[in-house]
């Protein structure tokens, strides 16, 4: 097959199979959607050495869902799904801040330190449980991790006596709500988790063979993929990314609410790993584009409250959004809208040149 | 002979993927009442080309007309709607259905708005007694071998139009590689079968690398070569040699001279022994040896039990009777992980269920087996994994060539190749063959039946199962036999071993 040269229309339409384009295509969207209404919607502006600006604050306010996210990507690689992710966030700020409010100098490093530490440690021991259930016991995932989404805000509930704790540490505050060289430090937290994750999956064989276990279990197991590992690593990792975002929801709002941290993000999250281009059906799985699902749920918040949509409506506007989204990304639903229109553009070439073609004989 | 006019015509098919040129203007026609053998190599588009007729995929170029009226065909639904039943070359049904449930799914007999369970039980016995099959209709289509499985699709898609007479009106039958797992007694209820529905009318579009049969069978057949056409003829006009010059595009010298290959005599120590290895269901407890470079081939029929054996010697099924010892070391073969440690490799006969992950490319496939026993933390490195990669593609020749391309889009026999080229990098002492020339074209097959033979000069065993004895008998240094699930005979290869020899003592089920 010779290569046809590289004209214009063929560039573009590599440049619209990428896996990226329509969930990048439909955050530009989104985004451009805000212009009319906040007309310095782009803009970032420095105050006292900080930026701010609507681009700034969403992904300020996504980087929770971001880290869910990811984590829930590779959940969803392997054919499973996690929905006690939110409530991983609620113990994980549970623990951390009432260890926290215990000190007597809530300032002190070390103390902050510990508290965090023992707040992910429980993050990752739930994620082993949902490990340990998936991939040991056989049970179905999305029953499996409901146990906990249940259960959890439960205990969520008992670290924090049913009360709202309320800390006063400076340096917590800064995972959530503090500034580092000029951008939000969660901006930066984000940024290493993803790297890392990449690193992790793309620079190692892990993310091979979990794409393997999702795209073909039985096959996996043929081939001597060790799945029940794998899973399990792949729930604690998630448990590890809602504890990160749990430490960041509770130190941005300096508070740890069991009932209300974390809430639906489970949600949000999977929405956007599907509108990232990874499929529920597990499989192959792409880090980048939950990256930009998860920016797209999050603008689309942003949109709601800058267009004034009126709260009650807020939900069904949101759905609505989804859908399209949802839609476009379907190959299926785009041949039926656009297809007529591509197929007449995609000039039908006569069967190969003559000298190519091998003599025609009929007999009858 | 005076030519009705033609039940179905193709005329200027195109059909492009992304990178590839499938089908670049092939016409097709095919006339009420014969047997039409559509005929290429691995990836010269046969699939393609039934797949744009039964709407599964849609077409780039050119009309189809049926009954002489133009029509477009936007799904496999419209497609049996308008006449053509269609068995795909990879099964498709649902496994965890039951096979009765299969045969009627979408079209259940029933009454007032509920099925009619009894009726369905009742109807999908009969049709698949009168294909000769002795199989219970309410066991789930996942306890059959591939083939039994094969064979309800079959079933499923002729079954109808040929059990109330005119009933779905099924005009074309298409037949992609239905053959591919089947044994000769099946192949021959097959054709009878065909026959029959030939001579009620029906326009039957058969695709098969097996030429004996197209020769037995067929009436016209369609030469395709890279996704072009290159001649149609009657099967009378055109003879084997001639045949294959069509389809590779040039004259064939070396395919007769495996004949004359001799196996290597001397085979070494023992390699693999199982004493008492058994599993309930599955296949009774038997001895078996395996000495180094030694091939050893299994002859049985259908559910005979062949691939539940070689199934316990990787440990895919657990054995609840037995041991293995491998190089003189107990394996426990509690899990495939065990076997794959010891040196063992296993080519699954269902590359679709139990061999390749569809969405990973053909680079990933290969190395999967590799990679899975170096674990995630040592991943091959690029440049070594890029050389393995291009050197099985090219030695297989994998078409097309491209290591990023999706296992998924390749052609029923590239994706063959993929599979063997998996087990091949791992460098296996024991190296499990189920039905490994399933849909290779006739050249590939060879080369694949060669490279059993040097792989075996180069001290590597391999255990070998394939439906044709002739391709049993020709690789094998000894033949196991096997019948109703029991290891029955051992027999040695040797001039006085022939395939009525074998089928001698299956039938029996005697050591003679
Ligand atoms: N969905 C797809 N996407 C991309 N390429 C495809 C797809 N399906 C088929 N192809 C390509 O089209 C060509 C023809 O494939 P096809 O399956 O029709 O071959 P075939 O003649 O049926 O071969 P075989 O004998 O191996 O079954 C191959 O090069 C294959 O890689
Ligand atoms: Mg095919």
């Amino acid at each position: 097959m010779s290569t046809p040269a590289v004209t214009t229309p063929s560039r573009w339409r590599a440049l619209t199979h990428h896996h990226l384009f329509w969930p990048v295509a439909v955050l530009i969207a989104l985004l451009l959607v805000n212009v009319p209404f906040t007309p310095d919607f782009f803009a970032i502006r420095m105050t006292d050495g900080h930026l701010y600006g609507s681009l700034v604050s969403i992904v300020l306010f996504g980087s929770p869902l971001i880290l869910v996210a990811v984590g829930m990507t590779l959940v969803i690689a392997t054919g499973g799904i996690d929905l006690s992710v939110g409530a991983v966030v609620a113990i994980t700020g549970a623990l951390t801040c009432s260890y926290i409010s215990d000190q007597a100098d809530q300032n002190a490093l070390a103390g902050v330190f510990l508290a965090m530490g023992i707040g992910l440690v429980a993050a990752v021991l739930c994620g082993l449980w949902n490990g340990f259930l998936v991939a040991r016991m056989g049970i179905q995932p999305i029953i499996a991790t409901l146990i906990i989404m249940v259960a959890g805000r439960g205990v969520a509930q008992l670290i924090t006596d049913g009360q709202i704790i309320t800390i006063n540490s400076e340096p917590y505050k800064l995972i959530g709500g503090g500034y580092w060289l000029t951008l939000p430090f969660s901006i930066f937290v984000v940024a290493a988790v993803v790297a890392v994750t990449i690193a992790l999956t793309r620079r190692t064989a892990l993310g091979l063979l979990v794409e393997s276990v999702g795209g073909n279990a039985e096959a996996s197991r043929l081939v001597g993929i060790r799945s029940m590992r794998i899973k399990i690593m792949v729930y604690m990792f998630c448990a590890l990314c809602a504890g990160i975002a749990g430490l960041m929801i509770s130190s941005n709002t300096s508070a740890a609410d069991g009932n209300n941290a974390g809430l639906w993000i489970e949600l949000d999250a999977i929405l956007a790993v599907v509108i990232g281009g990874t499929s529920l059906l597990g499989g192959r799985f792409s880090i980048g584009g939950t990256v930009i699902g998860a920016l797209v749920i999050q603008t689309l918040t942003t949109t709601i409250y800058t267009i004034g949509v009126p709260t009650q409506t807020n939900l069904v506007f949101k759905a609505a959004v989804v859908i399209v989204v949802c839609l476009l990304q379907s190959p299926k639903f785009r041949a039926k809208v656009f297809g007529a229109r591509g197929r007449a553009a995609a000039p039908v070439t006569p069967a190969a040149p003559a000298d190519a073609a091998p003599k025609m004989e009929v007999s009858r | 002979m005076a030519e009705p006019r033609p039940v179905l015509e193709m005329t200027g098919i195109v059909k492009e993927f992304p990178g590839v040129r499938a089908l670049s203007g092939v016409d097709f026609r095919l006339f009420p009442g014969e047997i039409h053998a559509l005929m290429g190599e691995n990836g010269a588009g046969k699939s393609t080309l039934i797949k744009v007729l039964t709407g599964v995929h849609t077409l780039d170029g050119g009309t189809i007309t049926l009954d002489g009226k133009t029509v477009r065909i936007g799904s496999p639904l419209e497609a049996q709607h308008a006449g053509i039943s269609t068995v795909y070359q990879e099964v498709n049904l649902c496994p965890n259905l039951s096979v009765a449930e299969n045969i009627f799914i979408g079209r259940e007999p029933t009454r007032g708005g509920r099925i009619q369970w009894k009726q369905l039980r009742k109807e999908a016995a009969e049709m698949v007694d009168r294909l000769g099959l002795d199989i219970d209709v309410t066991a789930p289509l996942s306890s059959y071998p591939l083939a039994v499985q094969q064979l309800v699709a079959i079933v499923r898609s002729v079954g109808h139009g040929d059990s109330d007479g005119q009933g779905s009106g099924t005009k074309v039958l298409v037949l992609d590689e239905p053959t591919s797992s089947l044994d000769r007694d099946e192949v021959l209820e097959l054709f009878r079968l065909m026959r029959r529905l030939r001579d009620e009318g029906v326009a039957i579009l058969f695709v098969s690398h097996f030429l004996d049969q197209i020769y037995e069978i067929c009436d016209r057949m369609t030469v395709l070569r890279n996704g072009t056409l290159v001649g149609e003829h009657m099967v009378a006009d055109l003879d084997q040699v001639g045949l294959i010059e069509l389809m590779i595009g040039k004259a064939l010298d070396q395919l007769e001279e495996l004949h004359e290959h001799q196996l290597r005599s001397d085979v070494g120590e023992t390699l693999v022994k199982a004493e008492g290895l058994g599993r309930t269901g599955g296949i009774a407890p038997f001895d078996l040896e395996i000495k180094k470079g030694e091939v050893l081939g299994l002859a049985g029929l259908l559910g005979s039990g062949r691939t539940e054996l070689a199934r316990l010697l990787f440990g895919a099924d657990q054995p609840d009777s037995g041991k293995v010892t491998i190089a003189g070391k107990q394996v426990s073969m509690s899990a495939p992980n065990d076997a794959i440690g010891a040196g063992v490799a296993f080519c699954s006969e269902n590359r679709k269920t139990e061999g390749l992950v569809p969405d990973l490319t053909v680079r990933e496939n290969i190395i999967l087996a590799l990679q899975a026993s170096r674990g995630w933390t040592r991943p091959i490195p690029a440049s070594q994994r890029d050389e393995l990669v291009a050197k099985y593609i090219k030695a297989l020749d994998i078409r097309p060539a491209n290591p990023e391309a999706r296992v998924g889009q390749l052609s029923g026999g590239n994706q063959q190749k993929v599979l063997l080229a998996r087990w091949l990098i791992t460098q296996p002492k024991l190296l499990i063959l189920d039905e490994p020339t399933r849909g290779i074209d006739i050249g590939a097959k060879a080369e694949i039946q060669k490279l059993v033979v040097s792989l075996s000069e180069d001290g590597m065993s391999v255990l070998y199962i394939a439906a044709e004895l002739e391709e049993v008998l020709r690789l094998s240094h000894t033949i196991g036999v096997l019948r109703d699930r029991k290891l029955v005979a051992q027999l040695t290869n040797g001039p006085e071993i022939t395939t009525s020899k074998i089928l001698e003592t299956i039938a029996s089920g005697e050591h003679q």
